[in-house]
């Protein structure tokens, strides 16, 4: 009885509870834990219990050449695939953005790369580069065209896991960017016809320019997922050949379940949260922005 | 009524105890550890295969059951890792990699010690006989004298070599490092996909397979007495470029992302000519299931660099116990059937996997699974070093910062400096070491 008076009185606090045991305890939790690693050298081939360090993980950091080169090659790759998969799924969108029968077979092909397992892609990818054997440079052969060195160049490797996450991601622009197509109202297309416009110029004056806000929003959205990639360069190439492709989350899995180095992984992570963050807030900020 | 038949419940219960304790103590003399359940981890390796199909007479024989639970290595590692440093860890028993694990475990007071337990007769009958342990198997064990694990699997670096190909070159089996490098040059058609020579350029599991390079010149990867980095020695400038001009000239492109499957499916489907590395990997090459040249490959030891033949002979693997377990004796009863004589008689002759038992490789049975000159170049290797990497707890760091070396030298980029650099960041490591 005094229990149900209980739960009646303050029920605005018992419903929430689940929701928020679960954000303090999945979420607020292991955000602030690793903070506190960051300040401490806990390290597991030390035998010692973590100690408190200060900032000095966060100095080691900024001094360390392959963390950098992590940070930068990160960057690289997430540009590259986002800049690619926008151009390509908007160009995709237009061209499917009309009535012509096996229009939802298409849609439904172009779905299939985004429900794909991505170990299973990475494998798949990982017979088609190879160099001597895959069937990519087998191709290419053929047609007498030069066979680069694709994940095992060091140079080529960054743009050839590029190329998987295109490949993979581009579906999804296309349908954020398909959504928006259809959202559009029909006057403008109308008063640029009156107004006599060619084809060309309703794409670029009209059509490209609504059209914006929705492609933005697709956009830093891939640009946060990809900016996270582990799972296809983890298991395509480990970060190799060398570090070329060791991006900060390959970077801070190594430094942890390689080197176990647990106090300076977790400041490489807390250094990654922000970027993330950084953007994600971008993200938050430019969609209201649009929005109003 | 209700009563009575309660009553006479009561009396069958208590009879039924009695008769379940009495044969409770009669199996505590022939079976004290009887349902006893073991946490076993192992690793998905071929003694693991070869000795499932074993556990169930084990089992039947003493009671106690094993939980066999397998990853990939480097899966095994970091699970062992994170389970004994997250404490009230279940595990009984594990396979380990000595030369990769030992140092940081016993670092971290992770093992029981086996030494106590092989030399007690009361636990350990004679007959078992410790000494018929290889000693350079024992010794890669062997950690600040705590003896870490029983030696299961034992590897030497050994030379790979298509008897077809030679022949037809008018070569004879490459005998020095200066002969390996004509023969790789003269068997090399890279237009037609046909390489004289392939080896793992992976960054860390490259290591390994480069150390009796290494030794070979006369080089090594720290002084131990003086803990002083070696890597920038003039032997050890050497071995790199030897190492990386061979890949590069004569190996496959997408070398540099070969670890051994890689390098293994390259010679498999016939496609190099020589390739060094560890002997135990010998089925991929040899078993005509698995390869296209199984018939036109033969094994021979180790090509002599400046400092005559060098090669690694390291426990790859060995069975150890952790500190935590609470069952020592029912998991020691595991360990010591499990490395037994009779036991690796079996996982030698029908699985294949090279023990370190010198008893064994003396019997018949012994040597049935292994062609005749891959035991000849194996016993010709037991006299190597025991270990393929350095001897340090940050394993994984110092593989990673020798790789960067081997890297460079095969992409043909200045190997005097990135041996330079990777010199200054291991006596980092180094310095930052126990001693």
């Amino acid at each position: 009885m005094r229990f149900e008076g209980f739960l009646d009185r303050h029920v605005r606090w018992v419903f929430p509870l689940p929701a928020l045991v679960f954000v303090v305890v999945m979420m607020a939790f292991p955000i602030v834990y690793t903070v506190w690693n960051s300040l401490t050298g806990w390290s597991l081939s030390e035998g010692t219990p973590p100690d408190f360090v200060g900032l000095k993980n966060y100095v080691a950091l900024i001094r360390d050449q392959r963390f950098l080169l992590a940070a930068a090659r990160t960057f690289y790759f997430t540009v590259l695939a986002m800049a690619v998969e926008v151009v390509l799924g908007v160009a995709i969108a237009l061209l499917l953005n009309r009535d012509f029968p096996g229009k939802r077979i298409v849609n439904s092909i172009m779905l299939l790369p985004m429900m794909a397992t991505p170990v299973a892609i990475a494998m798949v990818w990982l017979f088609m580069y190879e160099p001597s054997a895959g069937v990519i440079n087998h191709v290419l052969r053929v047609l007498g065209l030069p066979t680069p060195l694709w994940i095992a160049g060091a140079d080529s490797v960054i743009p050839a896991l590029a190329l998987v996450d295109i490949w993979q991601w581009t579906p999804m622009i296309v349908l954020i960017s398909l959504a928006g197509l259809a959202g559009l109202p029909a006057d403008p297309y109308e008063a640029a016809e009156v107004d006599g416009a060619t084809a060309w110029q309703t794409l670029w004056r009209v059509t490209i320019p609504m059209l914006m806000p929705t492609v933005t929003i697709a956009a830093l959205l891939r640009l946060i997922d990809a900016l996270k990639t582990f799972d296809i360069i983890y298991a395509m190439t480990g970060g190799g050949p060398g570090f070329s492709s060791e991006t900060l989350n390959i970077y801070t899995y190594n430094q942890a379940f390689s080197y176990f180095s647990f106090g300076y992984a977790s400041s490489a992570l807390v250094v990654f949260f922000a970027i993330v963050l950084g953007v994600s807030l971008l993200v938050s900020v430019t969609r209201r922005t649009v929005e109003v | 009524m209700a009563h009575h038949c309660t009553r006479i419940s009561c009396l069958l219960l208590v009879i039924a105890a009695f008769a379940a304790e009495g044969h409770r103590a009669a199996t505590a003399q022939t079976k004290p550890y009887a349902g006893t359940a073991i946490r076993f981890l192992a690793a998905n390796h071929p003694w693991t295969e070869a000795i499932k199909p074993l556990l169930p007479e084990f089992e039947a024989r003493t009671g106690i059951k094993i939980r066999l639970e397998s990853y990939g290595e480097d899966q095994l590692t970091q699970k062992l890792t994170t389970e004994f440093t997250a404490g009230g860890s279940d595990i009984d028993a594990f396979m380990q990699r000595p030369l990769q694990e030992a140092r940081q475990y016993v670092q971290n007071k992770w093992y029981t010690d086996l030494n106590p337990l092989v030399k007690d007769p009361a636990r350990t009958p004679a007959d078992w006989s410790f000494a018929d342990f290889q000693a350079g198997a024992v010794g890669t064990e062997m950690v600040k004298g705590q003896l870490t694990g029983i030696p299961i699997v034992v590897e030497h670096e050994v030379l790979y070599y298509r008897k077809d190909l030679l022949q037809g070159a008018g070569l004879s089996v490459p005998k020095t490092l200066d002969e390996l490098k004509a023969a790789g040059q003269k068997l090399s058609d890279k237009g037609k996909g046909k390489f004289g020579f392939v080896a793992r350029g992976q960054r860390s599991p490259a290591v390994t397979q480069f150390s009796s390079f290494l030794y070979s010149f006369g080089g090594d990867w720290f002084n131990q007495e003086t803990h002083k980095a070696t890597l920038d020695t003039p032997e050890a400038m050497a071995a790199f470029k030897f190492y990386g001009a061979m890949l590069r000239e004569y190996g496959p492109p997408g070398v540099l992302n070969m670890s051994w499957p890689q390098a293994v499916a390259v010679f498999a489907q016939g496609n190099a000519g020589l390739y060094t590395d560890a002997d135990s990997l010998f089925p991929n090459m040899l078993d005509p299931g698995k390869s296209q040249v199984a018939d036109k490959t033969g094994v021979a030891v180790f090509p002599a660099g400046p400092k005559g033949s060098v090669m690694y002979s390291v426990t790859s693997w060995g069975l150890a116990m952790p500190a935590s377990t609470k069952k020592k004796d029912a998991a020691w009863e595991f360990i010591k059937w499990a490395t037994s004589k009779e036991t690796t008689t079996k996982t030698q002759s029908v699985g294949a996997v090279p023990g370190a038992r010198g008893s064994v490789w003396d019997s018949a049975a012994g040597k049935a699974k292994f062609p005749a000159d891959w035991v000849a170049a194996a016993q010709a290797s037991a006299k190597g070093r025991s270990y393929d990497r350095p001897l340090v707890v940050q394993v994984g760091k110092a593989r990673d910062i020798i790789g960067s070396v081997i890297i460079a030298s095969i992409e043909g980029k200045d190997v005097e400096s990135a041996a330079h650099q990777a010199n200054k960041d291991f006596q980092a490591l180094l310095d930052a070491e126990p001693k």
